[in-house]
């Protein structure tokens, strides 16, 4: 059974239907790339796998579980299932270690040892223990973004969706966050992201999938997606992804 | 040929002479010596009613009359480089020229700027002489601010203790009107309307007003512990739900503009939207609304002074009797120094608080 099932999901912004009955299923430690142009619902796709908006027709089931409609405890959802965002979203009155322990304590009711522990913890894995008392405002922004990473492994999730994590980054920054998602895939963390980064796509992830207008056109897997897409938009759309200079 | 066109315009821009500056420095030079002259006068007077009142007064007068004449140095010096400036362009140095004269140009200005500031304050220093001291004895006698200051400042008690009572009132019952205005969805819709109908309704009742109808009204009610408060109480009531509705307004803002990024980052985390408010929003909302909310703070003290309406005896009540007892006003600016006092502490307190917080932020 796969971990995520996303089933005949389709989601309206009023008379604006942005998400066509998408079907996808994703294994556990499986890495599946979600890629297309902007507003092809990619990142409102993972944001409804994530609860923060609503679908209004079709499914998601977790594990199983049904995790979409109303009565579902979204709180619960989530904490079973990160998200990191485009813009980091860190909070910015809080330090480094404060953001990491915010979910253990406050979400999952831990006490503040453990916590702390779990802080210093990731705080290492991301390389960021020198870090730790510093403000959000006061690192950069590779370094912000992995604190979000952090942020979110800190509720060890069974999932983690990332929604164009390195767009908002400098490229000179961008390697030093693809190398921690590559060292999540590596330890078999179960990830969808939405993403830019078709080279990166290709090395990290199990399957791709290519979303235009709100439909899952085209999946397959990496190597083929790339060099020999089925679908003429698909063709298209890397064409110009590698006239850009982006592949 | 492009080298003739281009050449043109700089030969004539270094060609040109420095501007004419000694007709603003002559200007200046004598708008600088009529208000010595006018400031002569205004001491002189001040100086000969001061003799009465104490020495240091005259001293006082006798250093700023010494003083004035300093007023003309900068406009002096300008007349002499607006010379330098034509001196130094005859003899062909032209970028020194122009230095001197826009130095010389500098200083006129600035003596323009010194005038305009002397002049009000020479102005009060005026009114406070005219008509044989009257506006000064009226308003600034020192032997009756010190008679009457032991009992203003007992009454000033009270004004602090209504202000500090009533404004930790508002600062709860604002954040509740806030949020119940902010709850989202269908169910809370009446929660919503009452609280726009509390903004409304006591942001648009003037203070005095509604001081007035609490204080006489609900004794007269007869209900049971309402209407046996003591009038301190409903000066507190009345106060608190005046400001309470502008305070409302002011924790909405901060809330509003706080981005939704921040509340779907602390969702993410599993965290309740009441947790999210408590933990993510509201402390970065405070941050940002701690200077209006002070801004309040000074506005209700200052309305404090209106309880008198119910017979209480605060600041202002109490200099207003002195007042009438001795014919003065000057008990009543004692209250105002006194509220200035009281305000200036509190905003630098602030003021420091706040730029504390962002060095630690590293902003």
């Amino acid at each position: 059974m796969a971990l995520i099932d996303i089933t005949d999901v389709h989601k309206w912004y009023g008379d604006h239907e942005v998400l066509k009955g998408i079907n996808l299923e994703v294994d556990l430690h499986e890495v599946v790339c979600l890629i297309g142009a902007s507003g092809s619902g990619k990142s409102t796709l993972l944001r409804c796998v994530n609860a923060l908006e609503d679908i209004q027709r079709g499914s998601i089931r977790l594990d199983g579980d049904l995790v979409s409609g109303p009565g579902v405890d979204v709180n619960r959802l989530r904490r079973r299932v990160g998200i990191v965002f485009q813009s980091y979203n860190l909070f910015p009155h809080m330090t480094v270690r404060q953001n990491i322990e915010m979910g253990p304590i406050h979400s999952s009711g831990m006490s503040k040892n453990e916590a702390a522990d779990i802080a210093s913890e990731l705080l290492v894995r991301v390389g960021l223990t020198a870090k730790s008392d510093k403000f959000p405002d006061q690192l950069s922004g590779g370094q912000q973004q992995r604190v979000a990473i952090a942020r979110a492994l800190a509720m060890k999730p069974q999932a983690i969706l990332l929604d164009e994590i390195t767009s908002a980054l400098d490229p000179e920054l961008v390697a030093e966050v693809l190398d921690l998602v590559r060292e999540l895939a590596a330890n078999g963390m179960t990830m969808i992201l939405a993403t830019h980064e078709m080279a990166f796509a290709r090395e990290v992830s199990d399957r791709v999938c290519f979303l235009e207008q709100g439909v899952l056109l085209e999946e397959g897997p990496p190597d083929q997606m790339f060099t020999d897409p089925r679908e003429p938009r698909t063709q298209e759309f890397l064409h110009r992804v590698i006239r850009a200079g982006r592949l | 040929m492009v080298g003739a066109t281009t050449v043109a315009p700089t030969t004539s821009c270094s060609d040109s002479p420095p501007p004419e500056t000694r007709a603003l420095a002559v200007a200046a030079l004598l708008t600088a010596a009529s208000s010595v002259l006018a400031g002569w006068y205004v001491f002189s007077i001040a100086a000969e009613q001061a003799s009465a009142a104490g020495s240091w007064i005259q001293i006082l007068c006798l250093l700023a009359a010494t003083a004035m004449p300093v007023i003309l140095l900068p406009p002096i010096v300008a007349l002499r480089d607006s010379r330098r400036a034509k001196r130094l362009w005859g003899r062909g140095e032209v970028s020194a020229s122009r230095q001197v004269a826009s130095e010389s140009r500098g200083r006129s200005l600035g003596t323009f700027g010194y005038v305009g500031a002397v002049i009000p304050l020479l102005v009060v220093v005026a009114m406070l002489v005219a008509n044989d001291g009257a506006v000064r004895s009226v308003f600034f006698s020192w032997e009756m601010a010190q008679k009457t200051i032991g009992g203003i400042l007992q009454a000033l008690l009270l004004n602090v203790q209504i202000a500090i009572s009533a404004m930790t009132i508002v600062l709860a019952v604002g954040l509740v009107v806030a949020i119940g205005r902010l709850l989202p969805g269908r169910s809370f819709r009446p929660i919503r309307l009452l609280a726009i109908g509390w903004v409304d309704i006591f942001r648009a009742i003037p203070a005095i007003i509604l001081i007035y109808l609490i204080g006489f009204g609900l004794p007269l009610t007869g209900l049971p512990v309402i209407s046996s408060m003591s009038p301190v109480m409903y000066a507190i009531l009345a106060l608190s739900l005046t400001y309470s509705a502008y305070v409302a307004e002011t924790y909405r803002a901060g809330i509003e503009s706080i981005h939704p990024s921040q509340v779907a980052a602390g969702r993410s985390l599993g965290l309740s939207s009441f947790k999210t408010m408590r933990l993510v929003v509201l402390p970065q909302a405070i941050r940002r609304i701690v200077p209006s909310l002070l801004t309040f703070f000074v506005g209700m003290q200052k309305d404090t002074a209106l309880v008198g309406v119910l017979g209480l005896v605060d600041a202002f009540a109490q200099s207003r009797i002195y007042s009438a007892n001795y014919f003065n006003l000057t008990p009543v600016m004692v209250v105002c120094g006194l509220f200035i006092i009281l305000t200036i502490p509190q905003t630098r307190f602030v003021d420091a608080l706040l730029s504390r917080d962002q060095r630690k932020r590293g902003q």
